[in-house]
């Protein structure tokens, strides 16, 4: 056993000392990226990588590592190495720009449209007809029903599902009394807060727990339309709210591994034509207006809100609503 | 090598040599891998001012979370003192088919990365699961309740009870019990005053491990807790949450909190052993 061990060991440290090189000879760029993005960047490194070397003859490997996206920005803020950041919420950027600048400052000016290359919105996923008859936000708080939202305090896709209800209330003109009111009643009828986005995902479709999920439009018709056998359907409420994922480059990291020109080229390929398709495949809507009108059928029209003009600066919402003891907390402690 | 320097009279020879060698290792091994890092969290707490730290600690919230963290998890150990000590006594007292295989069953929640055995457990347990069907209509909820929290600790916490009581009962001679019975004890007399007592130091350490594993674990009750505030919200939930929102020193308020709460329990149940250990002169 022993003797076996120990050559097995040489074995694998000289294949180490062989492979080594290879890797290192190779440019390689890390994307950080939320919970619900791994299968859009599956598919959009590897077209990345033709594109570029097609472009400028040079070969690059996109790596991917995802989770919460809060989790994430935090990992980078702790030294992992990324080039470029793919977020669900600017806040999750803007810590990076706090954190010793790791992040440009003027971030969501370095690229089109406030540095979000699409779109998408929380809306509802319901069960196939839509038996509970669940047309908007107002639905949500008829006591009995049951709603799935993943935790605000862990989760990016969670906190935009607890802003679009609060702001469907001040959209119509009504007060800051009367959203708390509408908000508590809703919290009142979520039975479980999953950690993120796909946990409750999963416990929709795969516990049939609940009444409506509500997501992220990709992730909800995404299922609808693909993945979950017929079984569901989307509703689109009267308004939502723009939940675009920013994206930047990670400053201090490009420098320090030379990736600076890799690094914005890649967050350019979301923008260009070919990124804009992939983007669409996977149910997030395009900026670009040919690629939206070329997918017209699954993207139905939408009325949204953003956050920073109907409720306020990001970082005042996030300090106001979801800080320790803020509104949410209150809202679900005495709920 | 002759037998002479082996074996000297004059020196006392032990397998291992030096005390100064064995106790330097042990010291900074321990500093390395369990002082130091332990002794950041508290440096990182004493940033935060008594009254702040006291106000994060003791926030409704979170105090409910201690109740359900530490509740759930000394129930969990309990019953894995008691059933893990039958599972022990079937596999060292009987042959039957397919022992081997039970045995090594028993480690399985040891190498089973944590996330999937939560999200197995809740599959099972939700309404629609295979168990979880049989107990809803009976009124029973375990997936997303509190009761889920403990039946994922009792998953984690089954080898360590068995495991530590495996090789006492394994030296344990049956000679004992036939000589405990030719004295007139009934069967129950038997196993409460003969065979419990030496027993009950390794499970007590048993009892301590699960417990303090329970304690700290995550992966796996976070899929089946529902996570509903003031009702199954588990500790580590309100230390990642507070990770989520870039609150590095309440996060380590809490987990100091937890550490000086683990580390006296294991103390009183160490003391306990101990204490037992004597009884049954079996001085360590």
């Amino acid at each position: 056993m022993k003797p076996r061990l120990r050559s097995l060991i040489a074995a694998a440290g000289f294949a180490a000392l062989l492979i080594a090189p290879a890797v290192q000879a190779q440019t390689t760029l890390l994307n950080v990226s939320y919970d619900v993005t791994r299968e859009l960047y599956k598919d959009i490194n590897p077209a990345f990588t033709n594109w570029y070397k097609a472009k400028t003859g040079k070969e690059v490997t996109v790596n991917q590592s995802h989770g919460g996206s809060s989790k994430q920005a935090l990992s980078v803020a702790a030294g992992l190495e990324a080039d470029v950041i793919t977020m669900n919420q600017s806040t999750d950027i803007d810590i990076l720009v706090e954190r010793g600048g790791l992040v440009a400052a003027d971030w969501r000016k370095r690229f089109p449209h406030d540095a979000t290359p699409y779109t998408t919105y929380s809306v509802f996923l319901v069960r196939k007809g839509n038996p509970k008859g669940i047309k908007d936000w107002s639905d949500l708080a008829r006591p009995g029903l049951s709603v799935i939202v993943p935790n605000p305090k862990t989760s990016g896709n969670g906190r935009y599902t607890y802003l679009a209800a609060w702001g469907s209330v001040i959209a119509k003109g009504g007060s800051e009394a009367d959203a708390r009111d509408f908000v508590t009643k809703v919290f009142r009828n979520v039975p479980v807060l999953d950690g993120g986005g796909r946990g409750a995902t999963t416990t929709f479709t795969q516990r049939d727990l609940g009444d409506v999920l509500v997501t992220f439009e990709n992730e909800a018709a995404q299922i609808a339309k693909e993945l979950g056998d017929g079984k569901f359907d989307v509703v689109y409420p009267s308004i939502t709210i723009d939940a675009s994922p920013p994206v930047a480059v990670v400053e201090s990291v490009v420098a320090k591994r030379g990736t600076a020109a890799e690094a914005k080229a890649y967050l350019d390929f979301l923008y260009a034509d070919e990124g804009q398709k992939i983007i669409a495949k996977h149910f997030f809507r395009p900026r670009s207006e040919a690629v939206l009108k070329a997918n017209a059928d699954r993207f139905p029209p939408i009325k949204a809100f953003y956050v920073e003009q109907l409720l306020g600066n990001w970082n005042d919402v996030q300090k106001k609503h979801f800080a320790d003891g803020g509104v949410y907390d209150q809202i679900v402690v005495n709920r | 090598m002759s037998a002479a320097t082996l074996f000297n009279p004059t020196r006392q020879t032990r397998v291992l040599p030096g005390f100064g060698l064995s106790l330097g290792y042990t010291l900074v091994y321990l500093s390395l891998l369990v002082l130091i890092p332990l002794s950041a969290v508290f440096l990182k707490t004493a940033t935060l001012g008594w009254s702040e730290f006291w106000a994060v600690v003791t926030s409704p919230r979170v105090v409910a979370s201690y109740k359900l963290s530490f509740g759930a998890s000394l129930l969990a150990a309990g019953i894995n003192a008691v059933f893990g000590l039958m599972l022990a006594w079937a596999l060292v007292r009987y042959t039957f088919p397919g022992k081997k295989l039970i045995d090594a069953l028993v480690d399985l929640p040891f190498a089973l990365p944590t996330a999937v055995a939560g999200i197995a457990l809740t599959a099972l347990y939700a309404g629609n699961g295979w168990v979880g069907s049989i107990l809803e209509p009976l009124g029973l909820k375990v997936a997303f309740t509190p009761l889920g929290v403990l039946v994922a600790l009792v998953f984690i916490g089954v080898p360590f009870v068995v495991r530590t009581v495996q090789p006492i009962l394994e030296d344990l001679e049956t000679e004992l019990e036939e000589a405990a019975a030719s004295l007139g004890a009934h069967r129950w007399q038997t196993f409460t005053k003969v065979i419990l007592p030496i027993l009950l130091p390794a499970l007590l350490t048993g009892f301590a491990l699960a417990f303090a594993r329970a304690v700290g674990e995550y992966g796996s009750v976070i899929f089946i807790a529902g996570n509903i505030p003031m009702v199954s919200e588990i500790t580590p939930l309100m230390i990642i949450t507070k990770l989520e929102q870039y609150d590095y020193v309440g996060a380590t308020a809490i987990a100091t909190v937890m550490l000086v709460f683990s580390f006296a329990l294991l103390l009183v149940i160490n003391l306990l052993q101990a204490w037992s250990a004597k009884r049954t002169g079996r001085n360590r």
